[in-house]
């Protein structure tokens, strides 16, 4: 049953570095969607949270459709660099960041909007620079609601299946991460290799959950 | 955009009255489950057996054979099974999943080598897949995906396998691997001759693969049916002539 180690480490890695990417993207655009006013931000909050509602099907024909070696950025990726991004494991990371990506981004909006604006004006006073006040005011106050969505996010990511299977197919040792090694092994009736892979599944996700429940007491659990 | 919308409607309510109708009604409810590669002509043949039995309503289940197998031996509730290859309807067989005394072969099918319809190189011979040229080749997975099981036995007799097998893009049905090639995201791939007739706009045929063994459907009414009777009316129906008409202009052939 060495077989389910390769899918286990293939599914970490990319759940990882989706993980890793939106601590960039949602902090980022969270932090930007809860300071700046404009118009349209509803719009623009509904769009970037439409992964989280879409089917994961839907968000994996757009994606077919645009990183496809037919698509825009596919058709120029491969003129320029000769990169072909479908049926990589680099696809799964996209894949997995576009699904997991509100988690963080809505927590982190949310964390940003609870700190108290006074304090960011005692420290604007005091002569902070808009850099320095996002680090070392706004991001220290706001980190505990952006840990309890990265570690959602993550485990999204590590679930994330449609999409995944869409664009990056399912090559053994490559593309094929747990959640659609398991579709497969039932496909083929293989029992055996069902139940093995089910219970890594199972017993990775919750010492996920739980090392949430450590890292960030109270709020995981009552999201969840 | 107010005609596709009132339209939407129009067809949701109607599904909505036909679940309440159905339950009201019972109508007679036959559950087909059919290989992958029979979508287009049983779709074609479904309304044509309603018709000469009123009152049934055939639902269709497309999947590879491996997976429909999977679902009945897992207690789906299955009237009809058709598979794409013996191998998964002996195994049905032997799961005593069938009747084998009604079980009859209706339609032949030839295994071929496509590539993207824009593609400037096409391969002459099946060992031309070894080249560098050919990275990527979509094939059907061989556990539960016949045509994959087809292709696999092709390159394995050919002494092909060891050095395709690693391009293998592993597909879950044969028409997810003729969407790869009809994308161009892979430089080949091995289907049915029916479905490269499906996309003749986007996919060429390379080559007409000979296979080992022929590639013969087999079709089964299933042992746990709670329709006996309609599930061997429609293994009857498909051997008739009206049927065998549909399935030749699908591009299938007679066994």
């Amino acid at each position: 049953m060495d077989g389910a180690w390769v899918p286990l480490a293939l599914t970490l890695k990319v759940a990882g570095w989706a993980t890793f990417f939106n601590l960039f993207l949602g902090v980022g655009i969270g932090y930007a969607i809860a300071r700046w006013r404009f118009p349209g931000r509803d719009l623009v909050d509904a769009a970037l949270t439409l992964p989280m509602v879409m089917p994961p099907t839907v968000l994996g024909y757009y994606l077919l459709v645009l990183i496809g070696s037919q698509g825009p950025v596919g058709a120029w990726l491969l003129q320029h660099f000769g990169i072909r991004l479908i049926f990589t494991w680099q696809a799964a990371v996209i894949a997995a960041t576009v699904v997991s990506f509100p988690l963080v981004f809505k927590a982190a909006r949310a964390a940003f909007e609870t700190v108290d604006p006074q304090l960011e004006d005692a420290a604007r006073l005091l002569g902070l620079s808009e850099w320095a006040l996002f680090f070392r005011v706004s991001l220290p106050l706001a980190w505990r609601g952006i840990l309890a969505g990265l570690l959602l996010s993550f485990a999204r990511a590590l679930g994330e299946f449609g999409a995944t299977l869409m664009v990056a197919g399912s090559i053994p040792g490559k593309t094929q991460t747990l959640s659609i090694a398991v579709y497969e092994a039932v496909q083929a009736g293989q029992d055996d290799t069902a139940n093995f892979l089910v219970a890594v599944t199972s017993i990775t996700c919750i010492a996920v959950l739980l090392s949430a429940g450590r890292l960030v007491p109270g709020r995981v659990v009552s999201r969840a | 955009m107010i005609v596709a919308v009132s339209r939407l409607v129009v067809r949701a309510a109607a599904l909505l009255s036909a679940a309440c109708l159905c339950l009201a009604a019972h109508a007679t409810e036959l559950t087909v489950s059919a290989a992958a590669s029979l979508t287009n002509a049983f779709r074609d043949l479904a309304p044509r057996f309603e018709a000469a039995h009123p009152g049934t309503k055939v639902h269709l289940n497309f999947a590879a054979s491996g997976a429909l197998l999977q679902q009945i031996a897992k207690g789906a509730p299955v009237d009809v099974f058709a598979s794409a290859d013996q191998v998964t309807m002996d195994q049905a067989q032997q799961q005593n999943l069938i009747k084998a005394a009604a079980r009859r072969d209706f339609a032949v099918n030839a295994l071929v080598l496509v590539v993207p319809i824009r593609s400037a190189k096409v391969p002459q011979a099946v060992a031309d897949l070894t080249r560098p040229a050919y990275a990527r080749i979509a094939i059907g997975l061989p556990a539960s995906v016949p045509v994959g099981r087809y292709t696999q036995g092709v390159l394995q007799a050919a002494g092909l396998w060891a050095a395709v097998g690693p391009k293998m893009i592993g597909a879950h049905n044969v028409r997810q691997a003729l969407d790869y090639v009809a994308r161009g995201e892979v430089d080949a791939g091995f289907v049915y001759a029916t479905d490269a007739l499906l996309m003749p706009d986007k996919v060429r045929v390379a080559l007409t693969v000979p296979t080992a063994t022929p590639i013969l459907y087999p079709v089964a009414p299933v042992a746990a049916s709670a329709n006996a009777d309609l599930a061997q009316k429609f293994v009857d129906f498909l051997g008739a002539p009206p049927a065998r008409a549909v399935l030749t202009k699908y591009g299938f052939g007679q066994p």
